[in-house]
């Protein structure tokens, strides 16, 4: 048997939805699933004599997500027109941009799994206008929609840094919650918000020389199974391939290929890589863009703190879990939320509890985000303070939360209206305890005896106290007073 | 009464009109009669909208009537060239590939035009998408001089030209990209402005090549010029290479044509008279010499990179074309061709079938242009090239107020004669095209007339933005002059 081993080589082109209330160059509504060719104008229809005017809210997300990918931003860009015939681009050129994209040179940071962190080179950002779709529903003829014709699109393009199917998962996921966290995208895969193109290839090493296999494009992948399930079967096609036939990458022997959501294939789309020529040149209907220091540091305001950045210190500053501190900062008013929560002065881990576990719930019930509850961070703080402090349970804390969202009064105020305060005054408390211990004295004797049937009989003592009580009495301070009654 | 009212200029109708001394309804019936009479002959019309305008005529009579206030060209009847889109009638560019194409928007400077209660009486023929000299390139029509119809009107605003000069209106719209308005303006005996690029939006024009396209008049004077560019000038949003009126100021044109410039410096480039005709020559130095009389000063000088602003023009324009043409495919609106075997064959054939051979030529040219390997050298030189000509026109401006020069080498030329000779044809623009690519605005006004009693045409050239002087330039020459005030004999 020969020597083999071999590294997966990866590179992506991704394309974003950027969520501006209007298209890329005309003022209609970007609306997902109207009626074909309902949202349409002149402009985003080609018409003869239209005239593209940018839309300024898609350049300011497009500088946003560069800035936040650490990309040097342009400080002169354009748009370019690239000429392609096809039916669902009406002016057949789209306006995209060549050789001055808003972002160059930037990098995203992707978690691993074993909690080291990666970085994956962009090459470029830029923004470019949509398709429409063709329909081919009908038997003999054809169908274009162009509602999505003009739509706003971010194009990411990585360097090849990306070498697992696993790590291109991460990548993707990773952008996703970026995207997400600047707001300027949905980023909903279901909608084709985000699209994926992975460039694939492996680099092999047999018999001490290396081996580079032909390079094949997956297109148009829009779920994060399809992209990692895609480029997990291409290595392992290239890999059979080379072993099969030896033929190594050259110049135009790229390949595209389409997946096949169903069987989980890749399929053969096209054999060579098309000479095609896009005749790219400056739109002479739009201006170029001039991004200067005030501009772009307005637009840097709106930068906040990156997710995994966000997630990192949540982890070393407060604290949580890895696992609790990436559901928080799957979301950036959450994350905000919470960090403001914590700064008036609650407890990390108790606040993450009502939000992770009541707040989210809550939220998704009612379709909004923990943070528009309408409960402010100082009044969450307050609650997390009063469950820290053994005041209430944190059965009642929820009831208390829930109650919060209704109720302008403060958490104290609620739990004592609904009467949830824990009895903690150690007086009160002797009392009980001292009539359990006299009307339990099997139990008493099965804790002095100091074998297995002690725990299980101590359990029983609380229970009985807790009923006593019910349930209002702060089980810290029961289980003290037991304690020192029974060793006495 | 109509032959009188046909006589007025466009200022004086508008001024008659307000006052109540002639109704516009009258002067609509008055051009119809003209355009019934005379335009099958001389083919200037692609349409018309009798019925439309005699009932805007009606509305602006009634408003005058009842004293109400009116627009700037109120009831004064208009035509543009049909390039320029509008929800009435059909927006053809004189191709077969938008025969019947309706526009469910109006261009701004319809919009404008509209607004200013003029009437839009029809839209003239031009050269298929404005691209030609002769109004020969039209697919849909044949139009000729009015002022000997064995003649081209010029073009490709040849339609518009020629209804001005057959008084089958009182002043039209016309587009410049290389010309298109000054020269059959200088074909056909009367005034043509090409504004400064960016001073007229161009939101509804259907675009040629779109860094040297700009709409403009074309009218029986300068005056009239003037009025217009009051109308349609200004900032459109919707056209983001319209300049903003902070950087260019709008002004009140008529009442800036009243005043003659003082210590008026003129420019002349002798090395251009070499390539003109000798009766041509002599009418603009004629000119020169009522401008010397005047008090202006003749300054002469060298544009040394003149000569190769038709070179630099045929790759830009064409490769702009190539671009702006590809929507028409057949698939979303326009001609079909009618069995596809499939769907490449749609813009194959539906292209291939409706589309005019200088239509062609010109895609065919851009395409090659851009094409890698070759942009460079081709697309990227003429951009050099460009910012060169500017640069000639900026010194020439720091020298002088506006330069002036024949507008086309010849008088209007016979009909076939440069249809096969591409090349001859393009030639006949040598004067006007480096303006598109500097970007600058100019006039061609009457100056003169050859031996066979065709117009001449004199061409001023200011500096971008300065429509006001270009406008008090060309003034002062017919304050001296009754060229403007002829018109051909219509048969």
């Amino acid at each position: 048997m020969t020597d083999i081993d071999y590294k997966i080589v990866v590179g992506l082109e991704i394309h974003v939805q950027l969520c501006t209330r209007t298209k890329m160059f005309c003022g209609c509504e970007l609306i997902f699933a109207a009626e074909p060719n309902s949202r349409v104008c002149p402009v985003c229809l080609g018409l003869p004599g239209a005239l593209p005017v940018m839309n300024k809210q898609a350049v300011e997300f497009a500088i946003l997500t560069a800035a936040a990918l650490s990309c040097k931003i342009a400080g002169l860009t354009k748009w370019d027109r690239k000429s392609y015939y096809y039916p669902d681009l009406p002016k057949n050129y789209q306006i995209s941009q060549y050789d001055l994209p808003i972002g160059s040179n930037g990098f995203i940071e992707i978690p691993l799994a074993d909690e080291k962190t990666k970085k994956v080179r962009i090459r470029r950002v830029h923004l470019e206008e949509d398709a429409g779709k063709n329909l081919h529903t009908a038997e003999n003829f054809s169908q274009v929609d162009l509602n999505r014709a003009g739509t706003p699109l971010l194009e990411i393009v990585t360097e090849p840094d990306v070498n697992s199917d696993e790590e291109v998962r991460l990548l993707a996921v990773e952008l996703q919650r970026i995207v997400r966290f600047l707001g300027v995208s949905e980023a909903d895969m279901q909608k084709g918000h985000m699209r994926f193109e992975p460039n694939v290839n492996l680099v092999i090493k047999k018999d001490n020389a290396e081996y580079k296999t032909p390079i094949t494009e997956i297109k148009n992948l829009n779920s994060f199974k399809a992209l990692e399930k895609s480029v997990a079967f291409e290595t392992q096609r290239q890999l059979d391939k080379f072993l099969e036939s030896g033929t190594c990458l050259q110049s135009g022997n790229k390949q595209t290929f389409g997946w096949d959501d169903i069987r989980e294939v890749t399929v053969l789309q096209r054999e060579k890589e098309e000479a095609h020529d896009y005749r790219y040149f400056p739109d002479p209907d739009l201006v170029p863009v001039v991004v200067n220091e005030k501009w772009l540091a307005e637009i840097k305001t709106k930068l906040c703190g990156l997710p995994l950045k966000m997630q990192n210190r949540f982890v070393s500053e407060y604290g949580l879990s890895d696992y609790d501190s990436a559901v928080l900062t799957a979301d950036r008013t959450t994350a905000e939320f919470f960090d403001s929560s914590v700064k008036a002065g609650g407890d990390a881990k108790r606040l993450c509890n009502l939000i992770t576990q009541t707040g989210l719930k809550i939220a998704n019930e009612k379709g909004c985000k923990v943070s528009e509850l309408g409960i402010s961070p100082q009044k969450l703080a307050e609650l997390a303070g009063m469950v820290e402090a053994g005041q209430i349970s944190a059965t009642a804390s929820v009831t208390i939360f829930e109650e919060m969202i209704q109720s302008k009064s403060s958490p104290a105020q609620i739990a004592e209206s609904l009467n949830l305060l824990q009895k903690s005054d150690a007086g009160e408390l002797e009392e009980i305890v001292d009539e359990v211990i006299a009307a339990n004295p099997k139990a008493v004797e099965d804790i002095r005896s100091g074998d297995k049937k002690s725990k299980k009989a101590h359990g029983f003592l609380m229970g009985q106290v807790m009923q006593k009580t019910k349930g209002a009495a702060n089980p810290q301070v029961v289980a003290k007073i037991l304690n020192s009654k029974l060793n006495s | 009464m109509s032959k009188n009212i046909l006589k007025l200029t466009c200022r004086g109708l508008r001024d008659s009109i307000a006052k109540g001394e002639v109704k516009s309804s009258d002067a609509v019936s008055a051009v119809f009669e003209q355009i019934e009479k005379h335009d099958a002959k001389i083919g200037a019309f692609l349409s018309t909208f009798k019925q439309d305008a005699l009932k805007k005529a009606n509305e602006v009579d009634e408003k005058i009537g009842k004293g109400k206030p009116v627009g700037a060209l109120a009831g004064v009847p208009i035509t543009v060239k049909d390039n320029m889109c509008t929800t009435f009638g059909t927006t053809t560019c004189a191709s077969k590939i938008l025969q019947n194409f309706r526009s469910p928007y109006n261009a701004t400077v319809i919009e404008k035009l509209l607004a200013a209660d003029a009437v839009i009486i029809g839209k003239t023929n031009l050269d298929e998408f404005a691209m030609g000299s002769s109004t020969e390139n039209s697919g849909l029509k044949k139009t000729v001089n009015p002022w000997d119809y064995s003649r081209v009107p010029g073009g490709s605003s040849g339609g518009s030209a020629a209804a001005v000069a057959a008084q089958m209106c009182f002043a039209a719209l016309g587009s410049d990209t290389g010309g298109s308005i000054r020269q059959p303006a200088s074909f056909c005996g009367i005034a043509g402005l090409k504004p400064t690029y960016g001073r007229v939006s161009r939101y509804g024009l259907v675009a040629y090549g779109s860094s040297l396209d700009q709409i403009g008049p074309l009218a029986r004077n300068t005056v009239d010029c003037a009025l217009l560019l009051n109308v349609i000038a200004g900032h459109d949003e919707k056209d983001s290479t319209s300049v903003d009126e902070k950087t260019a100021p709008l002004c009140d044109w008529l009442e800036k044509i009243e005043q003659p410039v003082a210590e008026l410096k003129i420019a002349v480039v002798p090395q251009l008279f070499k390539g003109a005709d000798g009766e041509v020559v002599n009418a603009i130095k004629g000119a020169i010499e009522v401008y010397k009389k005047l008090g202006a000063e003749i300054v002469e000088i060298n544009m040394p990179h003149f000569e190769y602003a038709i070179a630099a023009y045929y790759l830009i324009a064409t490769a702009e074309a190539s671009s702006n043409l590809a929507r028409y495919d057949g698939v979303h609106y326009g001609y079909r061709t009618a069995k596809p075997a499939d769907y490449i064959e749609v813009y194959t054939k539906s292209r291939n079938e409706a589309l005019g051979q200088e239509v062609k030529r010109r895609i065919m040219l851009g395409t090659y242009a851009l094409s890698s390997g070759y942009y460079d050298a081709y697309y990227l030189k003429a951009l050099k090239v460009r910012s060169l000509i500017r640069s000639d026109f900026t010194a020439a401006f720091e020298k002088a107020d506006c330069i002036i020069m024949p507008t086309s080498p010849t008088t209007a030329f016979k009909i076939g004669e440069k249809t096969n000779d591409p090349l001859q044809m393009y030639l006949s623009d040598v004067y006007t095209i480096a303006v598109n690519l500097a970007g600058v605005p100019a006039i061609s006004i009457p100056c003169g007339f050859d031996k066979n009693s065709l117009p001449i045409g004199m061409q001023i050239i200011a500096p971008a933005f300065a429509e006001g002087k270009l406008l008090q330039v060309a003034g002062m020459f017919e304050n001296e002059t009754d060229f403007h005030t002829k018109s051909p004999v219509i048969k």
